[in-house]
């Protein structure tokens, strides 16, 4: 955006490259973002095709096959309690746990930045007090606030989705007030103001392209917390509930099998770490191919 | 400074209150009738009315909200559902078994946070460097309710070197400070301190770099001080900071603790919370939000305030 501005001042000859074509340059140079972008890929084909991958039903059960090890002919990563195949159930897991912990980063990124940006943008009396409302919520630790807002609603996809953007909003919105604040006294956006456009045309046109860009850089980075957290609400109880696949509610009804076959227990945790951390190193490798300093 | 110290008491006051407004209206938030608990399915209806009164749910909620409020700080949180006890010694008897672990946690933390830190910002882009910063992003990518049964895999099931659950010896009543009792305590700190070494090696990290890359460190050097005596000056110019990061962590393992807890079984806020959640017994949810999220605010207002202290280079308006 800041780009495009310097091109209607001043047209260079050659064109040169935008800023997000920059961005996507220097990542794809980045063999650590490409190595867990391919990771981040190929589970968001399982969430897509598990039905299509799994290799038997993820729902059936066997009594006489329970507990089978990491191995066993016809469960190539051994079976659950309930003797259901463990790599049908981890690759169908794949759709609620991505569901569960990208959805409520999403509604929050919206939330949030609506929130951040009105009140960055119009300052004064509003800011004080949007931003002492969002204090409030900012006070409580994370963990703490999605377990006592989804165990006071009760169990279930939905408010755990619920308490889960109401943990993030303010966290969102922090940020988007910040870089807001930063911006409304530019002078270009004096000129907007000067030009005669409204508030709400100036927040389209001038604001957003210069704002949205650290604020997604920050959600991208919650995705990885927000991800063991919607698990965590599953391992207590408090999220998805049985018979569906989900690997916090997995990793939950699996644990009193960490006797007999703790490596098979162990094994949706596993996949909950390496959807966190591709995250996590994604959103890392992003924020330094935008240059942006935290 | 006092002039300070008076405007954050000041700020954090409308904080509080908001924080009991969340937690009050925890309750409300609730589906269902409040006393469906408490009351048997076939109460009669003048029963049910004389509950309504006694518990004050016939008032308008702000009326509620102060009479609980005036309550609360009192130290009166109501009596819980499931024990009839009242909240507030059941909070506290948790809250103290919380604080022990959380504090050893945060000491685990603290100490390998600093040692990661300091070695990854004198040998910068070293073979170290990138082995710490590897161990940070796994510090806080890793959920730490899996490492925990992770560690109870190898160390309780296979090797039989550490119980795997429980916070004291069978039939045990409160805490001694002798192997007995914190051989429970080992596996749930370790677990408990990832998060916290993780974030302390980034914070350290940064501040040495920071410092060795300033030019009075190179006056220093060329004054021909020691590289003894140099990282005493490091030291002290990250020292307010990664104790500020150390206080605030000890905030967020009390009230992030709950996940862990639950593996392991420790008697503290985190598994009371557990079954406040599944015993639906709302006065005990509302209060143990309430004390650890009280717990924290005045946390972080001691933070800041002591680093102020601390610190002579922060003058803060």
């Amino acid at each position: 955006m800041t780009a495009d501005l310097g091109h209607n001042v001043a047209p260079p000859i050659q064109t040169s490259p935008g800023y997000w074509t920059s961005v996507g340059a220097r990542l794809v140079r980045d063999p650590i973002a490409l190595l867990v972008g391919a990771v981040i890929l190929a589970l968001v084909a399982m969430a897509l095709f598990g039905s299509w991958l799994a290799p038997s039903d993820p729902y059936a059960t066997s009594m006489f096959k329970r507990l089978q090890a990491i191995g066993t002919p016809g469960y190539p990563l051994g079976s659950d309690e309930l003797g259901r195949d463990m790599l049908s159930r981890l690759i169908l897991g794949a759709r609620l746990s991505l569901f569960m912990g990208i959805t409520p980063v999403l509604l929050a990124f919206v939330i949030g930045s609506a929130i951040g940006i009105v009140a960055g943008y119009a300052g004064g009396l509003t800011n004080t007090l949007i931003m002492r409302t969002v204090d409030v919520f900012y006070a409580f630790p994370s963990v703490l606030l999605a377990i006592a807002l989804s165990g006071a609603m009760g169990a279930g996809i939905d408010n755990a989705l619920l308490s889960l953007t109401l943990v993030f909003v303010p966290q969102i919105a922090r940020v988007a007030e910040s870089v807001t604040t930063q911006v409304r006294n530019r002078d270009y956006i004096e000129a907007a103001r000067a030009s005669g456009a409204s508030a709400f045309t100036i927040i389209r046109t001038q604001v957003l392209g210069n704002v949205l860009g650290p604020i997604f850089v920050f959600a991208t980075g919650l995705i990885s917390v927000s991800m063991i957290l919607a698990s965590g609400l599953s391992f207590l109880g408090l999220g998805v509930r049985p018979p569906e696949p989900e690997w916090g509610l997995m990793l939950n009804t699996l644990r009193t099998a960490i006797y007999t076959q703790p490596w098979v227990a162990a094994l949706p945790g596993l996949m909950i770490f390496i959807t966190s951390i591709s995250f996590n190193i994604l959103a890392d490798r992003l924020r330094a191919a935008m240059a942006i300093r935290s | 400074m006092g002039a300070y110290v008076v405007r954050r008491l000041l700020l954090a006051i409308p904080i509080m209150l908001g924080v009991a407004l969340v937690c009050f209206m925890l309750v409300h938030l609730a589906p269902g009738d409040p006393l469906v608990s408490v009351l048997p399915p076939d109460a009669s209806q003048e029963l049910r009315a004389q509950m309504i009164a006694a518990y004050g749910f016939d008032k308008p909620l702000p009326v509620q909200f102060f009479h609980w409020l005036w309550h609360a700080v009192q130290g009166d949180l109501g009596t819980s559902i499931a024990t009839s006890r009242p909240v507030f010694t059941e909070v506290m008897t948790a809250a103290i078994n919380s604080l022990r672990l959380a504090a050893l946690a945060t000491l685990i933390g603290f100490f390998f946070g600093c040692l990661f830190g300091f070695v990854a910002g004198y040998f910068q882009d070293t073979w170290v460097d990138k082995l710490a910063s590897a161990f940070s992003v796994f510090g806080v990518s890793v959920p730490h309710y899996w490492l925990g049964m992770l560690l109870v895999i190898v160390f309780a099931s296979q090797l039989y070197w550490l119980p795997a659950t429980g916070g004291g010896p069978m039939g045990a009543e409160g805490w001694a400070w002798d192997w007995d009792h914190l051989q429970f305590m080992v596996l749930p700190a370790i677990t408990l301190s990832v998060i916290p070494t993780g974030i302390i090696a980034r914070t350290v990290r940064a501040l040495v770099a920071d410092t060795l890359g300033q030019e009075f460190i190179v006056g220093l050097r060329a004054k021909g001080m020691t590289d003894y005596a140099i990282f005493w000056h490091v030291v002290k110019n990250a020292a307010p900071t990664a104790l500020a990061v150390m206080g605030l962590q000890l905030g967020y393992l009390m009230g992030g603790s709950i996940l862990v807890e639950t593996v392991f079984a420790w008697p503290g806020t985190g598994l009371l919370l557990n079954s406040a959640i599944f015993q639906r017994d709302l006065p005990l949810l509302q209060g143990t939000i309430w004390v650890l999220a009280l717990f924290f605010v005045l946390l972080n207002l001691g933070v800041d305030i002591l680093q102020t202290l601390l610190d002579p280079r922060i003058k803060r308006a």
